[in-house]
């Protein structure tokens, strides 16, 4: 159990901390208090242990996260584990742009809304937001899954590979070659473990299911208005 | 070839190449996507000379007096610099866009004389980091194959904002080359065009570039280089701007620079020659203190010695060549003649790269014409390239009187045209006119 | 390329720490540039037969007595005025018309940064530390400020070319991001009389959004009409007479965010800027949706915004 302040102690000296924890660390809690909106805290971390984070923070927090279970009592800012590999990020307020953005694996779970591109070119990565997506979200997402309890904004899954979407509220419109899919039995099962992970209390019957209608995989002139 | 008959008069404006593009994009109904760089003529470094010492300078005796080629990158903020024996390094090339063979040829050969290899889009492959003693790890708008422990293996980080042959543009693969094994890597369905993204997916501009360099830093711990990658457009602008969000090196690609795949307009129409931004790249270091404090890596049609050396007088720290290392591991080579002829091409003339077929099995995902490229021949080709072009460098500095090729300055040169003069901003041969001052 | 700051007061008893409030959040900016600093602040209001003139000269030992006697002079009555730093707060009699056609005929070397009843622009070359001290921003009391530190991108860095640009009477606007129509713009708006002095894009957002009011538009509608004529990624904040408006492109990369409480309206370009303010804890934090005016002012309705406006 360490306790850093960030009133007191830099960014630097906290996340060098966390990067000479090496599997098997006896310090597996590790606390961080005022914040402060300050940015990079916690990331690169590549040991199964868990930080929380209590406050606002800044620019890419918890950024390619690794084995971690990383918690922010507050809001982040833009970037929140981006390119993450594995582990858990849990976010208790509000995401700015691009949370999870190129994130090749593990769960991130924002309890309040996402801004605009939550997931973009998202590689794997699963992420469950408790309220709304602004607009791009998963743009060019290639794979994982992207769950929204709430609404998501203009052009929800742009350019989407094979990246699964449920959206639980209304969409204000989907975005190039993303289009509603049939909801079956394994997509419900699919969804049930995500929410069920991200300890979210919410019917899987009442999403529906986006995803690629794979149009643009291969140039076609035909498609010359979606380029 | 048609012969022309007495009489028959061809357009200078509609000519033959000009007809058969208008032709093939009314009959597709797409745009010609190629490899290689710009093919147009443009002003180049062909067109400074060296002063050679006589009676006021005093040459270095080749072969017998030092000249020493040493470099060092990354001395601003990296715990970690790297240190080069020869200054010229290989540019990013994609493992994908060449073939695993091609990337190990590349790290075998740079490190066979000391020097850097570098990573493309798509990640790093065991191979190229096993056989390259220092390898820098591109970070791209795309990020595919982008993880932590890569990253934290690699001896410096270049952020790729652009690249000399679609600076503004993003990548493309086709199909054909995205098999098993690269799209496993990208994270992509196999067979499908994988356009890359052309901005950075969570920063926008320098003031946030400088929180995503810190973010590099933090999670390197301070250890390794931080480039940053420009094609050359607003050169000035962007070095200064490279400079100010905390790069410790800045890489130029001049619009020679060669790619993949990239639309053929991109690569003849977008960005400026390499001779033009190199002095704006150095106008820019020198006017903030910087120039030799943050370095400056040139790269974009370096062919040969004397490119190098007037690269080096510009002010640039080091070169990086791509399109002249491919030549040098085999492309284009006229053993594969018949090959290239049922492609429809010719040795000399391949540029085909997104069709992943390259009977040199340089620029292809097939196994089979992979396995025609021999990663350590090819490695060693590549090696006796590179000692030229260094024994060249250090010819025509020694010819300067220079005991260390950095010496080289602009005032040991020459411009043989108005263009150049006014571009690399040395005075016209035989006169002080320097265009513009 | 920049940070931006905005610090509006709800709770007059703030007033008088205004300074000391916005100071910390301005230089909690200077990772964003640190070419140079500006700010707008609101305060210290003249009746409305006079106007509050903020001129700067570049030279620190101008001789300011000879240009407040020529406005004496020239406008016929006393004027109020002290100076701070390379700069000098005028409270001149009328609307400003004479005196400004005055300064620029006789004393062409001096900038008028600001005019209006509230409003003082201060600007200059330097880090936002060094500038806070340089004009003593912590000590100074008012409504409302804006602020802005630059990284410049193509343009020179020099004091005409630092935020806030001025916009009219009582209006300013700071830019984070880069425009890409700006010299096509400039040259229309050049045509249609409104006048640039630098080659910086945010002055043609300025110029713009100045040239739209002068048509007759709210401020609003102003920034509305920008979404579709400046091109580009941006996030701009405007200072008005009695609050502030903020507008993003419909893209939306460059960040923002607001914070409100019981006490004051806050924006600053990342959440750190927003980390000493009082209460802020508690605040109502959120980011300005993409291609969305949001205003506030004690004339307008506090808090609320005005995304539903659309142009007439």
């Amino acid at each position: 159990m360490s306790e850093y302040d960030l009133q007191k102690v830099s960014i630097r000296e906290v996340n060098q901390a966390l990067h000479d924890l090496t599997d098997g660390a006896n310090d597996t809690e590790i606390t961080i208090s005022n914040p402060g909106g300050m940015h990079n805290i916690a990331c690169g971390v590549d040991s199964p242990v868990s930080v929380k984070i209590d406050g606002h923070t800044g620019y890419y927090c918890a950024g390619m996260n690794k084995l971690a279970n990383i918690e922010v009592n507050g809001n982040v800012g833009t970037g929140v584990a981006e390119n993450m590999m594995s582990g858990t990020v849990r976010v208790r307020g509000n995401a700015s742009q691009s949370a999870g953005a190129t994130a090749h694996g593990g769960l991130l779970v924002i309890e309040g809304d996402a801004a605009a591109r939550c997931g973009i070119s998202m590689k794997g990565i699963d992420i469950v937001v408790k309220g709304s997506v602004g607009h791009l979200a998963a743009f060019m997402g290639q794979s994982g899954r992207m769950v929204v309890c709430g609404d998501a904004g203009d052009a929800l899954g742009d350019s989407l590979y094979e990246a699964r979407l449920y959206v639980k509220g209304k969409v204000k419109s989907l975005g190039a070659d993303c289009i509603e899919k049939e909801m079956r039995p394994e997509h419900l099962e699919e969804l049930k473990a995500l929410l069920d992970a991200a300890g979210m209390d919410e019917d899987p019957k009442a999403f529906k299911r986006y995803g690629s209608a794979r149009q643009l995989y291969n140039f076609k002139v035909d498609n010359m208005s979606a380029y | 070839m048609t012969t022309q008959r007495p009489g028959l008069r061809e357009s200078a404006l509609f000519n033959r190449d000009v007809i058969h593009d208008i032709q093939h994009a009314a009959e597709t109904g797409i745009y010609d996507i190629r490899g290689f760089g710009a093919k147009r003529p443009v002003p180049h470094f062909d067109d400074l000379l060296f002063l050679g010492a006589s009676a006021s300078r005093y040459p270095l005796e080749g072969y017998r007096e030092r000249c020493d080629t040493n470099v060092i990158l990354g001395t601003r903020y990296a715990k970690n610099p790297i240190e080069l024996d020869i200054p010229i390094t290989i540019a990013g090339m994609s493992f994908g866009s060449l073939s695993a063979n091609a990337k190990e040829a590349l790290g075998r050969g740079a490190t066979e004389v000391g020097t850097s290899t570098t990573t493309g889009d798509g990640g790093m492959t065991p191979e190229e980091r096993g056989h390259s003693k220092k390898l820098v790890y591109q970070y791209l708008p795309s990020r595919y194959g982008m993880n932590p422990d890569d990253l934290r293996k690699a001896d410096a980080i270049e952020i790729v904002l652009g690249q000399g042959a679609k600076p503004g543009g993003g990548g493309m693969l086709l199909g054909q080359k995205i098999t098993d094994r690269v799209a496993q890597m990208r994270n992509l369905p196999k067979g499908i065009d994988q356009r890359s993204a052309c901005r950075h997916p969570d920063w926008t501009g320098s003031d946030d570039l400088t929180l995503k360099i810190l973010e590099l830093r933090e999670i390197t711990d301070w250890k390794v280089p931080i480039y940053i990658k420009v094609g050359a457009t607003r050169t000035y602008y962007d070095t200064m701007l490279a400079v100010k969000s905390g790069a410790d090196v800045v890489v130029l690609d001049g619009m020679q620079g060669g790619t993949a795949a990239t639309q053929d307009v991109f690569i003849e129409h977008v960005g400026i020659p390499t001779l033009a931004a190199l002095p704006q790249a150095v106008e820019a270091l020198q006017e903030i203190d910087m120039h030799r404090k943050v370095q400056l890596i040139v790269s974009g049609g370096i062919r040969s010695g004397a490119d190098v050396a007037k690269c080096l007088a510009l002010g640039a720290d080091a070169v990086s060549i791509g399109t002249a290392a491919l030549i040098a591991l085999g492309c284009n080579h006229p053993q594969w003649q018949a090959e290239y002829e049922k492609i429809g091409s010719s040795a000399g003339f391949y540029d085909d790269y997104q069709d992943g077929k390259d009977p040199a099995g340089i620029s292809t995902q097939d196994p089979e014409l992979m396995k025609r490229l021999d990663p350590k021949a090819a490695g060693h080709r590549l090696a006796n390239y590179l000692r030229v072009l260094t024994m060249e460098t250090q010819i025509l500095a020694r010819a300067c009187g220079k005991s260390h090729v950095h010496n080289l300055e602009p005032e040991d040169m020459v411009a043989l045209t108005i263009e150049s003069a006014a571009m690399a901003r040395v005075p016209l041969a035989g006169t002080s006119w320097i265009p513009g001052q | 390329m920049c940070g931006i700051v905005g610090l509006y007061l709800k709770n007059s008893a703030l007033q008088g720490k205004l300074g000391a409030l916005f100071a910390p959040m301005l230089i909690e900016m200077a990772d964003r540039g640190r070419d140079s600093t500006g700010i707008a602040i609101y305060g210290d209001e003249v009746d409305d037969s006079h106007v509050k003139l903020t001129l700067q000269h570049e030279d620190i030992n101008f001789d300011w007595p000879a240009v407040v006697a020529a406005l004496e002079k020239g406008v016929g009555a006393p004027v109020d005025w002290f100076q701070n730093a390379g700069a000098i707060v005028a409270k001149v009699k009328g609307d400003g018309t004479a005196a400004r056609s005055l300064l620029s005929s006789e004393f062409p070397d001096v900038a008028v940064r600001s005019i209006g009843l509230s409003i003082e622009i201060l600007k200059d070359i330097g880090s936002p530390e060094a500038i806070s001290e340089k004009f003593n921003i912590p000590g100074m009391k008012g409504t409302h400020a804006i602020g802005h530190t630059r990284m410049a991108t193509e343009s020179a860095v020099t004091t005409d070319g630092s935020h806030p640009f001025s916009t009219g009477y009582d209006l300013c606007l700071v830019h984070n991001g880069s425009l890409s129509n700006h010299n096509r713009l400039r040259a229309y708006l050049k045509k249609q009389g409104i006048v640039f002095e630098t080659m910086n894009d945010s002055e043609v957002a300025a110029g713009y959004v100045m040239w739209r009011m002068q048509q007759g538009k709210s401020l609003e509608e102003a920034l509305i009409a920008a979404l579709d004529d400046l091109d580009g990624f941006y996030t701009l904040t405007v200072g008005t007479r009695d609050g502030f408006a903020v507008v993003r492109d419909r893209i939306a990369c460059k960040p923002a965010i607001l914070a409100e409480t019981d006490d004051y309206v806050a924006m600053a370009s990342e959440y750190r800027a927003l980390a000493s303010l009082p209460g802020i804890k508690n605040a109502r934090l959120w980011e300005p949706e993409p291609g969305e005016v949001y205003a506030w002012g004690h004339t307008a309705h506090e808090g609320i915004s005005r995304q539903e406006l659309e142009l007439a």
